[in-house]
């Protein structure tokens, strides 16, 4: 078999099974795609030795016949994972040196059944970013070009190490985190599947925090099916993490029919931004046609607080982020600035925060120190958490009145170029999650599914949102909507 | 609300956070463009509506109070930038 590299979990899991292929030969080839790829600046982490390692150990495994799925699948994992004794910095220059002694309950779940670990993913510093240029080891970027100009494109963030690696078949799957739009943004970008689960069906510990109540983590893949067999993998309680729920964690690619027949979609109607690119409103509407010709039926909808996600989210976010990122004070692990004669201990926190954060970690920082601060907290951090709640709110109504899912555009648009948005103030930026930040202060799961493409070839994406603990459903509902949609684009090789 | 450059300066004090005097102009409007987009959180009725602790009600679960962990010094001061006799080492703290 050639190209191996470009296989997804399922396809791979079963040339595995049948044994007409081994996982080091699986690995092999992603670590020849993978240097081969230096331009797209996705893997900052190599772990050849690992992976090699690892891939034996899984081909003993599958000949003894009783491997779990994910068993020798090479796979990439986010640099906001703690891996154990493998460089983990967030993209941050103050985890410069950051070698873990332990392993993130996701990564290492996804090691326990035999998935091979190729190296860590570009992304945001801290995961604050939808374009990865706030990272440490510069920009990640798109395997995709706008017909033949080449510019540079973002492949999204903050997972944009992530996107990118899955989309230019670098490896089968990769790890991501969702905050605020960080796992379904990228994908939507680069043409590949994410689903972000509820809150509270991946544990969280050993993964850098960022904002603690709407952080989750969940795979990025090359299609629906892959998604639902690497989520059952990542997902299950833990007792490390005080969040994690102790519910069964269902086989969600078994629940895979392709029947929504008599399923209840939503349609959101403050999703109608203004300005919306008329593309992205007829990808919308035909998402809509499909689900309905595939026996689901489509009903009008109202979210009546979602304008409001975007500045509740950039009040929560950041001052959960100010306590979390509390840590980094130079003691403890990462970069100590250099200290000048004299100075003391309030100096040596001030310079390796001022030197370890990059621009985008110290603007949120202080933001949240300023909402949290005595005086402003009731205005601002109580007023967003009782906004989030109204947000939920919105949601519960609408799942009591019994709608299954809800169908919305991932993104207001398709990926831009690097360096587009420079001079743009901070809030543009952030407005690049608004269709997806609604859902992680709901803590409700989503599933962003590639859909089409743009006139100048771009892939764009349609998001599903679920009820709470319904991954299975939703990912069956991914599954019919995947079906119709046919999308098989892939960005033409030019790195 | 509008922040001035003496407030911009208090806030990266208590992020301790070094901020030159001459870059606060630039992060005092910063910060005013992203309250000024927080700000729509006034248009907001939330009277009686009880801000949001955690996104599923469930209660966070109990364990007995035991060690469950520990022994391994050398692990925990592995990454420390100055670890010295088994200590996290900082300039000095006290006269």
């Amino acid at each position: 078999m050639s190209d191996l590299n470009k296989l997804g979990l399922a396809e791979a899991r079963d040339a595995l099974r049948a044994g007409d292929v081994t996982s080091v030969e699986l690995t092999e080839s992603c670590l020849k795609a993978i240097d081969d790829a230096s331009a797209l600046n996705a893997f900052v982490h190599k772990t050849p030795e690992i992976a090699l390692e690892r891939a034996k150990a899984a081909d003993e495994r599958i000949k003894g016949g009783d491997a779990p799925s994910m068993c020798g699948l090479p796979i990439g994992i986010k640099d906001l994972f703690c891996t154990k004794g493998v460089p983990s910095q967030a993209a941050s220059k103050i985890l410069d040196g950051f070698k873990p002694e332990y392993e993130s309950t996701v990564s290492q779940q996804l090691a326990d059944a035999g998935a091979v670990m190729l190296g860590k993913l570009n992304m945001d510093e801290f995961a604050m970013g939808s374009s990865n240029e706030t990272s440490v080891y510069g920009n990640a970027v798109s395997p995709w070009r706008r017909g033949n100009d080449d510019a540079q494109l973002t492949p999204g963030g903050s997972s944009g190490g992530s996107a990118s690696a899955v989309a230019a078949d670098l490896c089968l799957a990769a790890t991501g985190t969702d905050t605020g739009g960080s796992i379904r943004q990228p994908a939507a970008f680069v043409g590949i599947t994410g689903i972000k689960p509820t809150y509270g069906r991946c544990s969280r510990w050993g993964i850098v925090a960022f904002a603690s109540s709407l952080d989750q983590a969940g795979p990025m893949t090359k299609n629906v099916r892959d998604a639902a067999i690497m989520l059952e993998t990542m997902c299950g309680h833990d007792s490390k993490d005080s969040t994690s729920a102790e519910l069964a964690v269902p086989n969600f690619e078994a629940m895979l029919t392709g029947d929504i027949k008599g399923k209840k979609i939503g349609i959101p109607k403050e999703y109608r931004m203004d300005g919306m690119p008329a593309e992205i409103e007829k990808l919308w509407s035909d998402g809509a046609d499909m689900l309905k010709d595939a026996g689901a039926e489509i009903v009008d909808i109202s979210l009546p607080h979602t304008k409001y996600a975007l500045p509740a989210y950039y009040v929560i976010a950041p001052a959960e982020a100010s306590s979390n990122l509390a840590r980094y004070d130079g003691v403890r692990y990462g970069r100590r600035a250099q200290l000048a004669q004299g100075d003391g201990i309030t100096e040596m926190y001030e310079k390796t925060r001022a030197q370890g954060f990059g621009h985008e970690v110290q603007r949120r920082v202080m933001i949240g120190t300023y909402v949290l601060s005595a005086g402003f907290y009731d205005a601002y951090y109580n007023r967003a958490r009782r906004v989030r709640t109204l947000i939920k709110k919105d949601f519960e109504d609408v799942f009591a009145a019994g709608i299954d899912a809800i169908l919305t555009p991932a993104t207001p648009s398709a990926s831009f170029g690097l360096g587009e948005m420079t001079e743009a103030d901070p809030v543009q930026m952030y407005l690049n999650d608004v269709f997806t930040v609604t859902v992680n202060l709901a803590g409700l799961p989503g599933i962003s599914v590639p859909a089409g493409l743009d006139a100048q070839g771009l892939p764009l994406g349609l998001q599903l949102i679920g009820r709470p603990w319904d991954e299975g459903e939703l990912l069956n509902t991914a599954y019919a909507l995947e079906s119709a949609a046919g999308f098989v684009a892939k960005p033409n090789k030019w790195w | 609300m509008s922040i001035d450059q003496s407030t911009a300066a208090k806030v990266a004090k208590l992020a301790r956070i070094k901020v030159e005097d001459d870059a606060l102009p630039a992060l005092a409007s910063e910060f005013n463009t992203i309250l000024g987009f927080i700000e729509q959180l006034n248009e907001v009725d939330v009277e009686g509506v009880e801000p949001m602790v955690s996104v599923e009600p469930m209660r966070l679960k109990r364990r007995q109070d035991e060690v469950t962990d520990g022994n391994q010094q050398d692990k925990v001061l592995a990454n420390a930038p100055d670890a010295r006799e088994g200590f996290f080492a900082v300039p000095k703290v006290v006269e």
